[in-house]
């Protein structure tokens, strides 16, 4: 096989690791809204993905490096084309990075909410926002003799694209929900599963819609035998999330997305981005890559570490593999609690959904906030000499 | 849109506002993740509890530091393909790949392991907990590696070859890429600079309890710890400076001359101090000088020439062609003397304290300090500062926080600005690399937005340190000092609370 569609098919991989990944991070970021009832249930839903959304975006960062190294072309036409969506991707995904890290290092109501509240958009728009992404690579987009984006963001907002956009929104919630299911401990468990049943249908309702409008348009032998494997795959976590098998019910639902960027991955083949001015302007596995020499380095680097990368993640999931519930969730732990000193030291503050904190009205950094609860934390790391010897 | 700019401008300032705004948190975080797993590691080994107070003490802050490290990093993965189209499709084949292999090799490991660190005191041994945060820091290490070889080959491009049919670079031997002399004196230049800002951040935290007479034991093998990390990366940023400065002096003459706002090549060259100068005219009009010192810096004797910018700009025409070759050379000359100038202010400040608070050498019985008191600054044998001067020293020693983070950022500001107007020097220029698709408006807009969302996240950051700095160290638990003897925790009681929550 010819080093250009190796990594043609490790982009591929790149990205189904990324949407399987984050795919159900993203939808326990949606769900905080949908199944939470409370800010407990929403700290058991954020702490599903706690120890691993981090390990999880990489994986886009290294689709995006293996494009630019391998498909240069590509990685530029792509990221300057698609100039707007992306950057209210990034943005998206800069502020939900601090609101996981941040969310719990202040008491106040206020804090807590704003970051509550930028966790659900930060994890819905990127959601949507892949799925109009790759329904545009896919459909081809306006691309001149220069390898240049002509077009303008109407282009990227067709019906395709929005229904791509809706495909992914839902499919992710659903994994993030099945995903829920399997990692929790009570009633959350089970309402996880009453709205993965609903997700799901509407899920497959719209991935149909989309996959017959991929195969007609742009499908082959191949992409027809993944979009069926998809639905199939599809069918099947519904079904075994009926049966309250929820190990099977995830493991469907990531085949699922596997089988789905796949679908997508073959129709583009062998274009990576096709022109809708000119097919002879398209980009291609051969006209957008790297050399041989820089794709044989990158061959040898990616097969030996890829497999320890999985390795350890695997171990990582491994380690946290015990279900939680609001019992689990530690009392917050403000300044001076560091981990593990919240389940004695500044134990009784009500974590509860009842608005009790000093923020007053305003912003995340609203006056007032900081000085009183510092205050009544500096008497836990006390003034008195600790340490060494005692 | 279009505005009167030239194509590239508003490009370089959204890159040098991003990217100098995002090297705030990455020194810190390379040089925190060493050191605390070190203090970690000192807790592991001798089971006292100071150096877990520590450890969790700064492993918050640590971890309010690299949140945004990470974070503004994502965008940094993504802005050359977006502003610099042109810049990517030209260098992908050789730029790409140590790219790639930051995120492949060093970013998982960073960020998967992360993950195992926070949430895993009380799912993981001890020793294999301890393990997590160094393979944190051997992550941010390696990280740091792979970026400052793709950079040092826009600063130095080796191993590689035109492809005259479709005019881009192409790889022809990837290792020399990885270990020609730039990228050695460039990561040695940024390792040693990160630990700076590290060991000053220790420093000023320990220095501002001290003085306050609080956290004393956790703040004293703190501030031990600082002082020490501060004076050796000091002096290994400096002698790892020195050596890229000589090398820059070979490989990139112009930006040395400018450095120096050394017009006319002189030998021997002098040091400049103080200068101002009138670039149309294309010399000084003030120069205060140390005689020699130049041709010191870049030949290690007092006499050979160092070539001037008007002659090299002549060089460089008959090589490249006309143009104007010379970079902003006020920027680079103050740029110059700020990272110096900051970086030497912070190492001196350390030699200081070192010598201050020593515990016995040459050091009177009355005036030595046990473990849970506040060190007493002395001057010589029996003599100790003044109440006032003591204030003093502690409360220098806390601004001197800043210090290093203001040097490593005009030291990128002058390698990068000293380039100009190269992207890769003597290959491509600068203006030849952003993204013909971009309109000035869709700049304009990612600009704003991401500079208001940074002015915001950094408002937000500062006072969340802020507030876990005067928090202090925390008060252990049993669960504290007795980690799981099983790897996902011990099963004693289903429904325990998980020690660390978000």
């Amino acid at each position: 096989m010819e080093l250009t569609t190796v990594w043609f098919i490790l982009i591929a991989v790149l990205w189904t690791g990324y949407f399987f990944l984050e795919g159900f991070d993203f939808g326990v970021g949606v769900l905080t809204r949908t199944l939470a009832r409370d800010r407990r249930e929403r700290r058991v839903l954020i702490n599903t993905i706690g120890p691993v959304w981090d390990g999880n975006e990489v994986w886009l960062l290294t689709a995006g490096g293996a494009t630019f190294a391998a498909f240069p072309e590509w990685y530029a036409t792509l990221f300057s084309g698609f100039y707007l969506p992306l950057l209210l991707i990034l943005v998206c995904l800069i502020v939900r990075g601090v609101a996981f890290e941040y969310r719990s290092k202040r008491p106040e109501e206020n804090w807590q909410r704003n970051w509550e509240t930028a966790i659900f958009w930060t994890s819905l728009l990127p959601a949507f926002l892949w799925g109009v992404a790759f329904a545009n690579i896919v459909r081809g987009v306006p691309i001149d003799a220069d390898k240049e984006f002509a077009g303008d963001l109407l282009d990227l907002l067709s019906p395709y694209a929005l229904l791509g956009g809706a495909l992914t929104l839902t499919l992710f919630t659903f994994h993030g929900a099945v995903f829920t299911a399997l990692k929790t401990v009570g009633g959350i468990r089970d309402r996880a599963r009453r709205q993965a049943a609903v997700l799901g249908l509407v899920t497959a309702g719209l991935a149909v819609a989309f996959l017959a409008w991929t195969q007609a348009a742009h499908g082959d032998t191949a992409s027809l035998v993944t979009a069926v494997v998809a639905a199939v795959a599809l069918l099947a976590a519904l079904a075994a999330n009926h049966a309250a098998r929820e190990g099977w019910s995830f493991a469907f639902s990531g085949v699922t997305i596997a089988a789905a960027v796949a679908t997508l991955f073959l129709s583009l083949f062998p274009d990576v981005m096709p022109s809708t001015l000119d097919p002879a302007w398209s980009l291609t596995t051969e006209n957008a890559a790297a050399t041989d020499y820089t794709l044989t380095i990158m061959t040898w680097v990616a097969g030996f570490a890829t497999p320890v990368v999985l390795l350890y993640q695997s171990w990582t999931y491994w380690v946290f593999r015990k279900r939680i519930g609001v019992q689990h969730i530690a009392p917050d732990h403000p300044a001076g609690g560091a981990p593990g000193s919240g389940a004695s030291g500044s134990g009784g503050r009500d974590d509860g959904g009842a608005p009790d904190g000093p923020g007053g009205p305003g912003s995340p950094e609203a006056p007032g906030g900081p000085e009183a609860p510092g205050d009544d934390l500096a008497g836990v790391g006390g003034g008195r000499p600790q340490g060494a010897g005692s | 849109m279009e505005l009167a700019l030239a194509e590239e401008t508003l490009a370089r300032w959204q890159f040098g506002i991003t990217t100098v705004y995002h090297f705030l948190f990455v020194p810190l975080t390379i040089s925190l993740a060493t050191l605390v797993a070190l203090l970690q590691t000192a807790w592991v080994r001798t089971g006292k509890d100071v150096y877990l107070r520590a450890t969790k003490f700064w492993g918050k802050l640590f971890l309010i530091n690299i949140a945004m490290g990470v974070v503004t990093g994502i965008l940094q993965e993504f802005q050359f393909g977006m502003n610099w189209s042109d810049y990517s499709r030209f260098v992908g084949d050789v730029f790409g790949a140590p790219l790639a292999f930051e995120a492949l090799i060093a970013f998982f490991f960073e960020s998967t392991f992360i993950g195992l660190w926070i949430f895993g005191w009380d799912k993981l041994p001890k020793r294999i907990h301890l393990a997590t945060i160094w393979m944190v820091a051997i992550g941010t290490v390696l990280s740091a590696y792979f970026i400052l070889a793709a950079n040092s080959w826009m600063q130095h491009p080796v191993g590689y070859r035109i492809n005259e049919e479709s005019g881009r670079a192409e790889l022809t031997d990837f290792l020399q890429v990885l270990t020609q002399n730039t990228a050695v004196a460039q990561f040695a230049h940024t390792i040693t600079a990160a630990f700076l800002v590290g060991g000053a951040f220790m420093v000023g935290i320990s220095a501002y309890h001290l003085m306050r007479r609080r956290h004393v034991a956790v703040m004293r093998t703190s501030l031990r710890v600082g002082l020490i990390t501060l004076v050796a990366a000091g002096m290994l940023t400096a002698a790892s400076g020195d050596r890229l400065a000589k090398i820059m002096y070979e490989q990139q003459p112009m930006k040395m001359a400018a450095a120096e706002a050394l017009w006319d090549t002189e030998g021997p060259a002098p040091f400049s101090l103080f200068a101002i100068g009138d670039v149309d005219a294309g010399h000084n009009v003030v120069a205060v000088e140390v005689p020699g010192l130049l041709s010191f810096l870049a030949h290690d004797n007092f006499s050979d020439p160092v070539p001037g910018i008007n002659d090299t700009q002549a060089a460089m025409e008959a090589e490249y062609g006309p143009g104007d070759y010379r970079p902003n050379i006020p920027v680079a000359y103050w740029s110059f003397r700020w990272m110096i100038g900051f970086g030497m202010a912070s190492l001196a400040l350390g030699v200081a304290g070192l010598w201050l608070t020593r515990r016995r050498f040459w050091l009177s019985e009355r005036l030595r300090t046990g473990s849970e008191e506040v060190p007493r600054l002395a001057l010589t044998r029996d003599r100790e500062l003044g109440e006032g001067l003591t204030r003093w020293y502690w409360r220098l020693a806390f601004a001197t926080m800043a210090f290093p983070l203001i040097a490593n950022a005009w030291g990128w500001i002058f390698t990068e600005t000293g380039r100009q107007p190269w992207v890769v020097y003597g290959v491509l220029q600068t203006s030849a690399g952003v993204s013909p698709s971009v309109s000035q408006g869709e700049v304009i807009t990612s600009m704003t937005v991401y500079t208001l969302l940074y002015a915001a996240l950094a408002v937000v950051e500062v006072k969340l340190l802020a507030k876990y700095v005067k928090a202090g160290p925390p008060e252990l638990t049993d669960a504290d000092r007795n980690p799981p003897t099983r790897i996902g925790g011990d099963h004693r009681d289903p429904d325990k609370p998980m020690a660390f929550s978000y």
